[in-house]
């Protein structure tokens, strides 16, 4: 084996594209590390800024109907059972069952052994064009793969795990990368994964289940590796970057979210290619939730706050949406009692 | 040195801290005589929502304490009461008027009904409860558990600490949380007293004070969804049927106005109670 050649990376379109044919473990350190260093102060200056802004009676109704449909309702609990899988799938179709005017939302969110029990839940909600491209009214399924939450696990115990929740049928595979690759330098190893997952994403009729990369931007510790690992992952072929498992914490913080938007603005720029963006974990109020879709507004623009560009991965956010969405309807102030429990 | 007078600002008392009003406002207190006292937060109904969730959340460990803690947790506010009576009389002599004496029997009274309903936390379960008789081989048990969070407006006359005291004890006696309008017109030691229940050992947001318009606020709490009982002892000078019919939408348990300040009694403390019946077999065959 030749050095050149222990140096090579997968091919991946994107990458070859923005880098050229010359795709080495030193060309993308090269890359990465040469992007310019973010400044910390104005980024959360910034964030704390876009969070102040008010958003009233009518702006505030849309802006709650959009969140719901922009919700990946989540469990990933070890304790997690069919049942529960199929209490979940009707809480994404029927959100709130006083009013049939909410909206559902968008996917819901599960492991790859519950994938089946979405499906056969999910029935005739269940979205019917295949992730790429366009998008029907229907619900999706997301599985997360390659051993979730800690991606410790060798490859081909990832990409199994990841072809077989494309294989039971989920829409879209929210997978990890290997943090401790990517924090010790070893970038080539992490591309090497995401295009791997991503070939293992690849359906028998040749489309290709959606892929969320989750940085865990947790663990990232700086906001400088917060902007590598989003090129990263969007170099190596990701649709959607993910903040966080919602495992650890810190889970998504409004700066972290923001940082990721401009790596997806400026890739947008760039390359005229949109990738979607999904902060997860610790988002638990509507007044949480609207300081995102202020944020992606102003920095990518509003065509950004659909289902295929957008969304929440939360569990908690659906119930507070709801009781804001019953106060505004009602006039007067709901409670927990009208809410599902989860 | 001359000494500058320090002038005490009158918070709420939310979730065991002392905010502000969330929307910034506040009212002048005035005594009888129209002499400027002290400026007091004028809650919003933002305000009554924070205490709302506030109390919802306190009622998992208040009602869970067995009825023997809650008294002791009782009787020590009455005792931390008792260290601060010469504050309470002299508030109560700004702003109501009349003599310290009769500001003192005041305090004194408010301190013997505090301890009275504190007594009553481990025994009203006895006297309110009952053995069925039933035709089978089964114990047949009723006890009253508590409803949940009560909402209530203190009585707006003369006798602004009796008045809060001998409304909100009652409702803490068998485990409810509480979200009191206190006096519009004589609100501090309602606040002050919020400082003395800081300072005890009962959780924050067990008791959540509110001053400013009962007009305004008690509207949002009769038809709020998450509030399971209203009191409306001080409410006589407020469209009041309107409030237990919009309380009734969600089925929230209303007491009426009453006039002056409530007596004690159990019937206070029984009527923010729901009936629990439980079946036991009598004997294993």
């Amino acid at each position: 084996m030749t050095l050149e050649q222990r140096g090579a990376l997968a091919p991946a379109e994107r990458a070859t594209r923005l880098i050229g044919g010359d795709l080495t473990e030193k060309s993308l350190r090269l890359h990465l590390e040469g992007l310019p260093g973010v400044d910390a102060v104005g980024l959360e200056q910034r964030a704390a800024d876009l969070g102040s802004r008010s958003i009233k009676t009518t702006s505030k109704a849309w802006a709650l109907d959009r969140i719901i449909a922009l919700i990946d309702l989540t469990t990933l609990e070890g304790a997690d059972t069919p049942g529960k899988v199929r209490s979940l799938v009707a809480k994404a179709v029927t959100p709130d069952a006083s009013d049939p005017t909410t909206p559902h939302v968008a996917a819901v969110c599960v492991y790859g052994d519950m994938v089946p029990y979405a499906l056969d839940a999910l029935g005739a909600a269940h979205a019917t064009g295949h992730a790429s491209g366009q998008h029907d009214d229907g619900i999706r399924i997301a599985a997360v793969a390659t051993a979730f939450p800690s991606g410790r696990a060798s490859l081909p115990v990832k990409l199994a795990d990841t072809a077989d929740a494309v294989a039971a049928g989920a829409d879209e595979i929210d997978m990890v990368i290997d943090r401790g690759a990517f924090l010790s330098g070893r970038y080539g190893l992490v591309f090497d994964q995401i295009v791997a997952v991503k070939d293992a994403c690849r359906r028998d009729d040749g489309t290709y289940a959606h892929l969320k990369v989750i940085l865990e931007t947790g663990e990232l510790t700086t906001y400088d590796n917060v902007r590598r690992a989003s090129w990263l992952a969007i170099l190596a072929g990701g649709d959607f970057i993910k903040t966080s498992t919602g495992k650890v914490a810190p889970a998504a913080t409004l700066p972290v979210t923001l940082l990721m938007l401009e790596v997806v603005r400026d890739w947008y720029r760039l390359a005229g290619e949109r990738i979607g963006v999904k902060p997860a974990g610790g988002i638990r109020t509507s007044k949480d939730a609207i300081k995102y879709l202020v944020t992606v507004a102003e920095t990518v623009g509003q065509e950004w706050l659909q289902p295929q560009l957008f969304r929440f991965g939360a569990s908690s956010l659906l119930n507070d949406v709801l009781l804001q969405r019953q106060k505004l309807t009602t006039g007067h102030y709901s409670g927990p009692d009208y809410v599902t429990m989860d | 040195m001359t000494h500058l007078a320090v002038s005490k600002t009158y918070k709420l008392y939310i979730g065991g801290k002392f905010p502000r009003s969330e929307s910034g406002r506040t009212y002048e207190v005035v005594s009888t005589k129209g002499v400027f006292i002290a400026n007091a937060a004028r809650a919003s109904r933002k305000d009554a929502r924070d205490a709302v969730v506030a109390a919802r959340a306190a009622i998992v460990g208040w009602a869970g304490a067995t009825g023997y803690n809650r008294g002791q947790v009782l009787y020590r506010i009455a005792e931390l009461l008792e260290g601060r009576r010469e504050q309470f009389v002299a508030e109560i002599v700004a702003s109501e008027g009349g003599t310290s004496a009769a500001a003192t029997r005041q305090v004194d009274a408010a301190i013997d009904v505090w301890v009275w309903y504190a007594g009553w936390a481990d025994k009203y379960v006895q006297v309110a409860g009952n053995g069925n008789p039933v035709s089978g081989p089964y114990f047949n048990l009723s006890t009253p558990e508590p409803t949940g969070v009560v909402a209530i407006v203190a009585p707006q006359g003369a006798g602004s600490l009796i008045g809060l005291v001998s409304v909100v004890a009652p409702a803490l006696v068998s485990g409810n949380t509480v979200v009191v309008i206190a006096s519009e017109s004589a609100p501090l030691s309602a606040i002050s007293l919020g400082e003395v229940l800081a300072t005890s050992d009962v959780p924050g947001g067990v008791v959540n004070i509110l001053t400013g318009s009962p007009a305004e606020i008690a509207p949002w709490l009769a038809t709020h969804a998450d509030v399971n009982g209203l009191d409306l002892a001080g409410a006589e000078s407020l469209e009041w049927v309107d409030l237990q019919i919009s309380a009734a939408e969600t089925l929230t348990r209303v007491l009426p106005p009453v006039v002056g300040v409530p007596s004690p009694s159990l019937e206070r403390i029984v009527a923010f109670t729901e009936t629990k019946t439980v079946w036991h077999t009598k004997s294993l065959i």
